[in-house]
């Protein structure tokens, strides 16, 4: 893909973010800083084609650590997020 | 990678870059949201998945390991963790992406060959400037972020701390590291990258450390931004349609966040970063000018009067989480509506520590997220309402803000409670004012009886008075 294919990509996808986010109901913020945290772990693609290389030892072991932390990232934050969602109730109806 | 698969491959990014898109709409309703994480679930496993079977691995096992360790600590930590702590494991998190955003970025400026970013023998230019770009977000996002976990512990002191020409420093460090990363482009020696990384780190703990505590919802929701753009930066070195979607998505979040706050404030995002609020007593409305006449309550008085309202508005603040009396609060809530009374929650953007903070803690105590009310929606509800009851809150139901053109805050938007009938204000001491360092006129009203007690002992006494 060349640049400007990428860029036009992360400038959608800016505009997407905007109106998701504003959609948001205030009293999922904290949810929703969890669960933005546990996505941007993505960034454990990076670390997982680091640490699958072969070539340079140091880079491997550099992305086993980012995988690491990014994992703790991704289970913590999914986890977390549908811990407070379960406790998200309505009004019981009698 | 051939086209054929190559282009299979790009599309199930897509995919799972459109899996985290619908993991935030998800969030647009309660009833939505956990079908919304699950989105978010299959995203991640899908960008996981495509990873690793499109790319020869040298090293199963230490992956799995690597990916058993982190899943596991993430896992337990993510169990066990009490919901008034939410705030640090937050920051604790930022701070992770942050680090894993710069070991990616040296990762491939060691083995630039792995990431496909080489033209003939050198990294390609613009990699250059998306890798330092991302290296020097991580780094911020993570030294600021465990600045702010130590604040949101109290690990460390929440007040600010200035440093002389702090202001010249910071900016000076940001222009070295932005020329940095244009000489990157010219020259990849060790030395650049190394002083990025190193001047970044260090710019994330000048940022974070002057400001102060209850500022902490605007530091939280910036980071947030920030591990995004991190990902995004990254995700433009590697090509990668997830990771920008994901970077952009997060970025723009953050950011809405901290915009949000700071109207909530009503300060400019640039007063917030600067920092020093509440640092020392301001001049204009500062701490109480002379000694005023109030009244004291007792449980026994708040039980009564409740009992006998018709409407019951409950406005929590930080104090509430600090005591966490969110639980027993609760219980007074399903006492009073037990006895006919019409009780409703109102939350302050800004109340807690981090956004959504107060309805986390309230729906942890099962209150019913249709009984809790945000700012516009209720404010006008208080001059017909009998109780204003406030536990832990001070700032947020400040009239100077409406009234007084000295105060520091004024301009917030604040709670109305001044028009309620009768004001419940629960409190430890009349000696603390809030974080803003002003006095409150509520105290001294008519209508205005303080409950001076720990909140979650004094929420206690008042359920048992409700019980006779």
């Amino acid at each position: 893909m060349d640049f400007v294919s990428i860029l036009s990509i992360f400038v959608m996808a800016c505009f997407v973010g905007y109106y998701v986010v504003w959609s948001v109901t205030p009293a999922l913020h904290t949810p929703l800083m969890a669960v933005t945290n546990a996505i941007s772990s993505v960034i454990v693609v990076g670390a997982l084609i680091a640490g699958a290389a072969d070539g340079s030892a140091v880079s491997k072991w550099l992305g086993l650590g980012a995988i690491v932390l990014a994992s703790v990232n991704i289970f913590g934050g999914f986890a977390v997020t549908e811990r407070m969602l379960a406790m998200y109730k309505k009004k019981e109806k009698k | 990678m051939e086209s054929a698969s190559s282009s299979w491959v790009s599309l199930a990014y897509l995919i799972a870059g459109v899996l985290f898109i619908l993991a935030l709409r998800g969030l647009s309703s309660p009833a939505t949201s956990r079908a919304g994480n699950r989105y978010g679930m299959i995203g991640m496993t899908i960008a996981v998945v495509t990873t690793l079977i499109t790319h020869a691995i040298a090293s199963l096992p230490e992956i799995v390991a690597a990916l058993a360790i982190g899943g596991g600590v993430g896992f337990v930590t993510a169990r066990r963790i009490k919901m008034t702590d939410m705030p640090q494991l937050v920051a604790a998190f930022h701070s992770l992406v942050g680090l894993a955003a710069v070991l990616v970025g040296w990762a491939a400026y060691l083995n630039p060959g792995a990431f496909g970013i080489l033209e003939g023998a050198q990294i390609a230019a613009h990699s250059r400037v998306e890798m330092g770009l991302g290296i020097a977000i991580g780094a911020i996002t993570f030294s600021g972020s465990i600045i702010a976990f130590l604040k949101l512990a109290g690990k460390m002191s929440g007040s600010p701390i200035m440093l002389p020409g702090r202001h010249v420093l910071n900016l000076g460090t940001l222009a070295l590291i932005i020329g940095l990363v244009g000489c990157f482009t010219q020259d990849e020696a060790l030395w650049v990258i190394a002083a990025i990384t190193a001047l970044s780190f260090a710019i994330g703990f000048l940022l974070i450390i002057p400001i102060g505590g209850a500022d902490m919802p605007v530091v939280v929701s910036m980071l947030n931004s920030y591990s995004g753009w991190a990902a995004a930066a990254m995700g433009f070195t590697l090509h990668n349609t997830a990771m920008i979607i994901t970077g952009a998505l997060v970025g723009s979040s953050g950011a809405i966040l901290s915009y949000i706050m700071c109207k909530a404030m009503n300060r400019s995002f640039i007063s917030v970063i600067a920092g020093g609020f509440g640092a020392a007593p301001e001049a204009g409305g500062g701490p109480a000018k002379e000694q005023r006449p109030w009244k004291r309550g007792s449980a026994e008085d708040a039980a009564y009067i409740m009992k006998e309202a018709e409407t019951v508005i409950i406005i929590p603040g930080y104090g509430m989480a600090v005591s966490q009396a969110q639980h027993v609060l609760r219980e007074m809530g399903d006492q009073l509506k037990a006895g006919g009374v019409n009780v409703k929650y109102a939350i302050h953007p800004v109340a807690g520590r981090m956004p959504g903070h107060m309805n986390v803690l309230l729906a942890e105590a099962n209150v019913p997220y249709d009984e809790v009310f945000e700012l516009e929606d209720i404010n006008g509800e208080f001059a017909q309402a009998d109780v204003a009851f406030i536990i832990g809150a001070n700032d947020v139901v400040n009239p100077a803000a409406k009234t007084d053109k000295s105060s520091p805050i004024y301009g917030m938007p604040v709670f109305d409670v001044d028009k309620a009938k009768t004001i419940f204000f629960v409190k430890r001491s009349m000696g603390g004012v809030g974080y803003a360092g002003v006095d409150n006129d509520v105290f001294y009203m008519d209508q205005t009886m303080m409950l001076l007690a720990d909140a979650k002992k004094m929420v206690e006494d008042i359920v048992k008075a409700l019980a006779h």
